[in-house]
């Protein structure tokens, strides 16, 4: 993709995507991804989009406790993990843990951290769909919208003063654009040059507050120029275009040229969670419309257009990613619990004197009873 | 220490000595806050390090406690040593959210893959006429939270070994440096360094009562010691040295030899400290006592600006001379 698509020319009304309705790549704006790459990208959404909703029904049965899923959302993380290299740091939000399954995180230790038992690295410590793995160098999100941006920003800032060539990616949504956290990263990173990309995923709902709620602002892109940064708007339902703009943006902060702000718009074609029915604030119509811009469909038809799927290649992957998703819960759903003493672990790196008088009490009390 | 001369130091150059070593000692450690750089920090405890290491290590930020912390903490991640200044514990509040949900609480919640080797160092406490937002005593706010270690560097050997010890940490230390301290003035050797930050230190041996301080109360309470002494009572004076985790064994031990205690605490009563050392010396050494223990806080009232004013809302050596002797009261 040109570096020239990067410059903040018009985000009040450029979009870039690549990938048209008849399945084709706008030449003008093709990042030239390989074909094994393409492939790649594709078998990734396809299997998180099967995880996703294999997770939401394990929910409804009970068997875990909540899930975010990221139906309709899956070009943006899957690119993100095709685009970064694998020193580079991530701190996701809510929709984009699965950058690490592309980072080659194990899916049945992912799976584990939704229920929370003894195959979850994070020890069953984190409510699901807050994954985060050191071996992929990508850290817990935070709950509280937006205190992961500065931490990208301090990230990237360490992987300058270290000079590893390495940068930060971080993520937020809509909604955190609100918080004070994200202008005062946006200026922090614009200020000090810091090797990070910020990435706004524009689904057009926080919970059941639309986009036009949380800003008079006729694009998210815009606001970066309040801070000295390029802005760029991309499709968010083109896995080309996003792999385009991030690769770019990614080169931009290694070779020291500073920060890059990326909104990609995009659509929550489910609940906010499993705590949630988007059925009481939203549209049915405006759901359908974003249907027919899934961003699945709209990469099949384009590696159907090159000839590099067909149906029946399709049919396959499916039952393939159907089996390794139902093999995974099966070995993960087996594992026990976290151990009861492992509570009081890892509060600090050695524990403090009360912590191990705490462990004492915590033995000498035993297990408590179980109810229901 | 190896015989090196002790030199009279001021607490703020103690400070500064302990940033300087830190850096020259630690490619990784650097310093970031606001006007920490050419103006030398608004206590001036930086002063002449942006000349000496450059504005690489020596930053100053944008205008926002909560982005400060949290890229301090995004450097910790990625594998620095940061040290960040806030300008006083008052403004912390405002980075609250990323001490507290942040830095304290991602070891534990990453299962321990993810540590926070962050260092903050933050002006506290009142006495200098600067009225309510400048003047408060937080200290208990983050004592409170589990993954933080708090200290109060009270002398010019903590000031500059406190910070040594905090580096060498793999977790988020605070130190907090009352503001009435930074022009004082103590012996310290050249060659002075680390000291350990889980024990709580006794300034002054006494029989007859334990009075227990930490930061700007610790020499308001040898003040009041010296003057009991006139009176013939002889009074233990501790000095907390750290507030999380708190050095039970060292209170317990002074008060099962004075039976008596008086705590003094410039935060305000309710919810203090005191209240916590309180019911730890119930928990442990209630049958010990002769006397109810005493607090001498700060009235709960918003740091008033008149001298008068604000001088009358604080721990005084007065208010703990009279506290302690209720206390010994029914003394023999």
């Amino acid at each position: 993709m040109d570096p020239e698509l990067l410059r903040d020319d018009d985000p009040d009304i450029a979009l870039l995507t690549v990938l048209r309705d008849d399945g084709s790549a706008d030449p003008a704006t093709d990042p030239g991804m390989s074909s094994e790459t393409l492939l790649r990208g594709y078998r990734e959404m396809r299997r998180l989009r099967l995880l996703d909703a294999r997770m939401i029904l394990l929910q409804r049965q009970g068997r875990v406790g909540f899930y975010g899923a990221a139906h309709g959302q899956e070009a943006v993380p899957i690119a993100t993990g095709l685009a970064v290299r694998p020193d580079d740091w991530v701190f996701p939000a809510l929709r984009e843990q699965s950058v690490m399954l592309v980072r080659g995180f194990p899916l049945t230790t992912f799976i584990a951290q939704v229920f929370g038992n003894a195959g979850d690295v994070l020890k069953g410590r984190q409510m699901p769909s807050h994954q985060s793995g050191r071996a992929v160098h990508q850290v817990s999100w935070s709950s509280c919208i937006g205190p992961q941006l500065p931490h990208a920003v301090g990230a990237a800032w360490a992987m300058r003063a270290k000079k590893t060539g390495a940068v930060a990616v971080a993520f937020s949504g809509d909604g955190a654009t609100s918080q004070g956290d994200f202008h005062a990263a946006m200026n922090f990173a614009g200020v000090w040059r810091a090797p990070c990309v910020i990435v706004c995923q524009n689904n057009h709902w926080s919970i059941s507050v639309p986009t036009s709620k949380q800003t008079a602002s006729r694009t998210i892109a815009v606001k970066a120029r309040a801070y000295g940064i390029p802005g760029v708007r991309v499709d968010g339902n083109d896995l080309l275009a996003v792999y385009g703009v991030l690769r770019d943006a990614l080169d931009r902060a290694r070779r020291g040229a500073g920060p890059t702000f990326v909104e990609a718009v995009t659509y929550r074609m489910g609940a906010h969670s499993t705590s949630d029915d988007p059925t009481r604030y939203r549209a049915q119509a405006e759901v359908d419309a974003w249907a027919k811009k899934d961003p699945l469909d709209r990469l099949r038809r384009h590696l159907v257009h090159l000839g590099l799927i067909t149906d029946a290649s399709d049919a396959a992957l499916d039952r393939e990613l159907t089996a390794e998703i139902a093999a995974a819960v099966d070995e993960v759903e087996k594992l026990p619990a976290p151990e009861r003493e492992s509570l009081l672990a890892d509060v600090y790196a050695e524990p403090t004197w009360n912590l191990r008088e705490q462990l004492g009490e915590l033995r000498r009390a035993g297990p408590a009873p179980t109810h229901g | 220490m190896n015989g090196a001369p002790a030199v009279k130091v001021t607490y703020r150059e103690a400070v500064r000595a302990a940033m300087r070593e830190a850096m020259q000692r630690d490619a990784r450690v650097f310093l970031m806050g606001e006007d920490v750089g050419r103006y030398g920090g608004t206590y001036a405890c930086s002063l002449g390090l942006l000349d000496e290491f450059g504005p690489e290590r020596v930053r100053d930020t944008p205008l926002s406690e909560g982005a400060f912390v949290g890229v301090g903490i995004g450097a910790a991640i990625g594998g620095m040593r940061p040290i960040v200044e806030i300008m006083t514990v008052n403004f912390s509040l405002l980075a609250l959210d990323q001490i507290l949900n942040n830095a304290a609480t991602l070891r534990h919640m990453s299962g321990g893959q993810v540590g926070v080797p962050l260092v903050l160092r933050m002006a506290t406490g009142a006495g200098r006429q600067v009225a309510a937002q400048h003047s408060h005593s937080l200290e208990n706010y983050y004592a409170h939270i589990p993954g933080l270690k708090v200290l109060a560097p009270a002398t010019v050997e903590d000031a500059r070994g406190m910070l040594w010890t905090a580096l060498l940490d793999p977790d988020p230390v605070i130190l907090f440096e009352h503001a009435t301290l930074y022009g004082t003035e103590g012996e310290l050797a050249e060659d002075a360094g680390a000291v350990p930050i889980d024990r709580a230190a006794v300034r002054r041996a006494g029989r007859d009562v334990t009075v227990v301080g930490y930061g700007g109360t610790v020499a308001k309470a040898l003040e009041a010691a010296r003057m009991l002494a006139e009176r013939g009572i002889d009074a233990e004076v501790i000095d907390l040295r750290t507030l999380r985790p708190l050095d039970d064994e060292t209170l317990v031990a002074s008060v099962r030899k004075t039976r008596r205690a008086v705590l003094v605490d410039e935060g305000w009563k309710t919810g203090s400290l005191a209240g916590e050392i309180c019911a730890r010396l119930v928990e442990r050494a209630f049958y010990d006592l002769d006397a109810p223990i005493a607090r001498v806080c700060t009235e709960e009232v918003p740091i008033p600006y008149p001298k008068h004013l604000e001088d009358a809302a604080l721990p005084q050596p007065g208010r703990i001379v009279e506290a302690v002797l209720a206390t010994v009261g029914g003394r023999g």
